[in-house]
């Protein structure tokens, strides 16, 4: 997967660390979602998730080469899936929430589809052209995986008191988590310079306007803005990444060097 | 093998009299090769052995997902995690299509999932053996997945309609299965010291349970006539089990692995490999539910099913006030 | 079980070279619109459809077996050949017809 030109850019660094964040989002969401095999509430549902889980990972592997081609010493995308510890993942900290009961899922998923809808249409826009494609594939993914989640929020919030509750508690719980979202930090910022990245503060104002008509439907009020977690772009998570790598990454951390 | 302890006399209707002609004519339409459709008249346990049969094996595929599910959070690199990804999600579709081939015979999926919990349905005794290993999951792709093919192709010509429908789509969907479990195999069995040992240990602990897939030998099955007589069940036991003995032995050979078996003998005369005896105390054992896994199984989909129930509801609600809103407003307009 | 029976629905697909829906299965859902987005995860994995229609089962209204001698069989081409073109025969020199 050769990008056709690179751009000139400050830092090889800063531009490996951007992809490499965005692979580690997308992975980390993915295997989430394979969690859930074998344990959704119906089949047909098992088979969606799994379809998404699917669409995430691919996303992840695309992020990954490419990640792995810009830093240039030769490692591939599983050398950076299963060779990182958590304090070296990027990932933003509302992907590695767990699964919960389906509410708390459905939560995640709206929020970070939502947004990753945005985003992906913007990044279609980028001067990097591996991204760019990577970006237009990604959008028409996103357009279902938001379709699917605010169907399902709506229905949980306006379905029977008991889902109305679960749901109203994981959209509350959860919403700490959204301001990640939309922060910009220096790498952010000096991609966009370049051009190549999104202005993700610029996206909050259709996010909001997308989740609140979520919301009002499903009959679930909105939470009010306070102090909004941060840290995962610096390597700092919940409790919870740390068990979820151990699992993913025990084989190949067991047998160093082998092929699968 | 999704009838290995199915029983054709037992599921007849005691004391039905069904009219000697209709089953005659039915009798001759099965002969003459004719398909039979939702719609048509079967005799009661034409009908009751496909509910069984085609029930138990969704139970199958659905069950199927566990053992591999086991690792899925552990595949050892990307790709092969989209595999099993796809590969499990496939058999959760499989699954679901071969449900709905059932209840186009007049039995609701919930009727039959209700069986499986309760513990009164089976589903294929492969299932109730753990993955312990990686190696696992590869043996699993090659035999019990090979072993599933030859079992399915035939049933894409069996004389229900929905029910062969039902089985071309999973034959389509079904090739990458196998060879994705080959593959793996291949990977280790060429791999360091460490992977061809956990390659052989997998094959030493899935091949006799996956010969017995097919169940009892057919001296010992005496209601697979009738089942062959209606074409629901085209080859025997024995003649499918042969079948996938002949063609799993060189590709063990291929891959520098033995199998388990002291007696194995490539027989000059009859062109088959000879295997030693097949432990049927085990079989039988794992099939009426004192397998390693069985009760692990069944509770696994039983706290699912449990856990999913308050959002199958809250779907059914939500639907139901959608609909209620939308005659209001009709009538309100009117 | 205390499980309210989801509505059937039947599922079909027109695939990307296809000219016509064929019947491919059927799906459990709450409303059309689950019906549709189930159908879409289900059965088009594998990019085989462009187009999907969902249709409750109840909705179906399907010939009766008993009947097919009177519905169908008049038009059995062993009945009514000169519907089909095997039953002209065009000299070869006329080209293809």
């Amino acid at each position: 997967m050769q990008p056709n030109e690179r751009p000139a850019i400050e830092s090889t660094t800063d531009h490996f660390q951007y992809v490499l964040a965005l692979a580690d989002d997308a992975l980390v969401l993915g295997h989430r979602l394979s969690e859930w095999s074998s344990r959704a509430p119906t089949l047909e549902e098992d088979i969606a998730l799994s379809n998404i889980g699917l669409d995430l990972v691919g996303q992840a592997r695309s992020l990954y080469a490419y990640a792995g081609h810009i830093e240039g010493i030769g490692r591939d995308e599983d050398a950076l899936a299963f060779g990182r510890d958590a304090h070296q993942y990027l990932n933003m900290q509302l992907v590695e929430r767990l699964n919960g009961d389906f509410a708390a899922t459905m939560a995640r998923q709206l929020f970070y589809a939502t947004f990753a809808e945005l985003f992906w249409t913007a990044m279609k826009r980028s001067k990097d052209v591996e991204l760019s494609g990577i970006a237009a594939k990604a959008e028409k993914e996103c357009a279902y995986h938001v379709r699917h989640s605010a169907e399902w929020v709506i229905r949980l919030g306006d379905g029977t008191d008991e889902s109305h509750a679960r749901m109203q508690r994981e959209i509350d719980e959860a919403w700490m988590f959204t301001g990640e979202l939309f922060a910009m930090d220096q790498v952010d910022r000096a991609m966009c310079n370049v051009g190549i990245g999104v202005d993700r503060s610029a996206l909050k104002s259709d996010w909001d306007k997308a989740i609140d008509a979520v919301l009002t439907e499903a009959t679930l009020v909105r939470p009010r803005d306070g102090w909004m977690i941060s840290g995962g772009r610096r390597g700092t998570h919940t409790e919870h990444l740390g068990p979820m790598l151990a699992v993913m990454q025990s084989l190949p951390r067991t047998y160093p060097g082998a092929k699968w | 093998m999704y009838t290995q302890a199915l029983s054709v006399e037992s599921t007849a209707v005691k004391g039905a009299a069904e009219d000697a002609n209709r089953v005659a004519r039915f009798q001759a339409r099965i002969d003459a090769d004719e398909r039979i459709e939702p719609m048509d008249w079967m005799p009661a346990a034409y009908r009751q052995t496909l509910v069984r049969q085609i029930s138990q094996h969704a139970h199958s595929e659905i069950i199927g997902m566990q053992p591999e599910g086991n690792w899925l959070t552990r595949t050892p690199s990307l790709k092969r995690k989209l595999q099993m990804m796809a590969k499990i999600q496939d058999e959760a579709g499989h699954g679901l299509y071969l449900y709905s081939a059932a209840e186009t015979l007049g039995v609701s999926r919930e009727e039959l999932v209700g069986q499986l919990l309760a513990g009164k349905a089976k589903y294929s005794s492969i299932f109730n053996y753990p993955t312990l290993s990686w190696a696992d999951i590869g043996a699993v792709g090659w035999l019990v997945d090979g072993a599933a093919i030859m079992n399915q192709i035939p049933i894409c010509r069996c004389s229900y309609g929905p029910y062969a429908r039902a089985m071309v789509l999973i034959c389509k969907e079904e090739s990458f299965h196998q060879r994705q479990g080959f593959e793996t195999m291949m990977a280790l069995a060429r791999g360091s010291a460490d992977q061809k040992a956990m390659a052989q240990d997998a094959l030493d602990r899935w091949w006799w349970p996956s010969v017995m897939m097919f169940g009892p030998s057919d001296k010992d099955s005496v209601h697979s006539d009738q089942a062959m007589r209606w074409k629901i069940k085209r080859f025997t036991n024995d003649e499918l089990r042969q079948k996938f003995i002949d063609a799993t032995v060189p590709q063990a050979q291929f891959l520098e692995l033995s199998i388990p078996d002291p007696a194995l003998k490539f027989n000059e005369a009859t062109k088959h490999w000879d295997i030693g005896p097949i432990d049927w105390d085990e079989f039988w054992r794992v099939v009426k539910g004192d397998g390693p896994c069985n009760k692990q199984r069944l509770r696994a989909k039983q706290e699912a099913h449990d856990q999913g129930a308050w959002v199958r509801e809250a779907a059914m609600a939500y639907a139901d006030k959608r609909r209620a809103r939308k005659a209001g407003t009709r009538v309100a307009a009117e | 079980m205390t499980d309210k029976n989801w509505p059937l629905y039947e599922v079909f697909l027109r695939p990307r070279n296809g000219l016509s829906h064929k019947h491919v299965g059927s799906l459990h859902a709450v409303d059309d619109e689950m019906a549709l987005q189930n159908a879409r995860d289900v059965y088009t994995r594998r990019g085989e459809a462009l187009s999907i229609w969902v249709v409750a089962s109840k909705a179906i209204i399907a010939s009766e077996p008993s009947q097919r001698e009177a519905m169908l069989e008049p038009s059995d081409p062993e009945r009514k050949p000169y519907r089909h073109p095997t039953f002209y025969d065009i000299p070869d020199e006329v080209g293809h017809m």
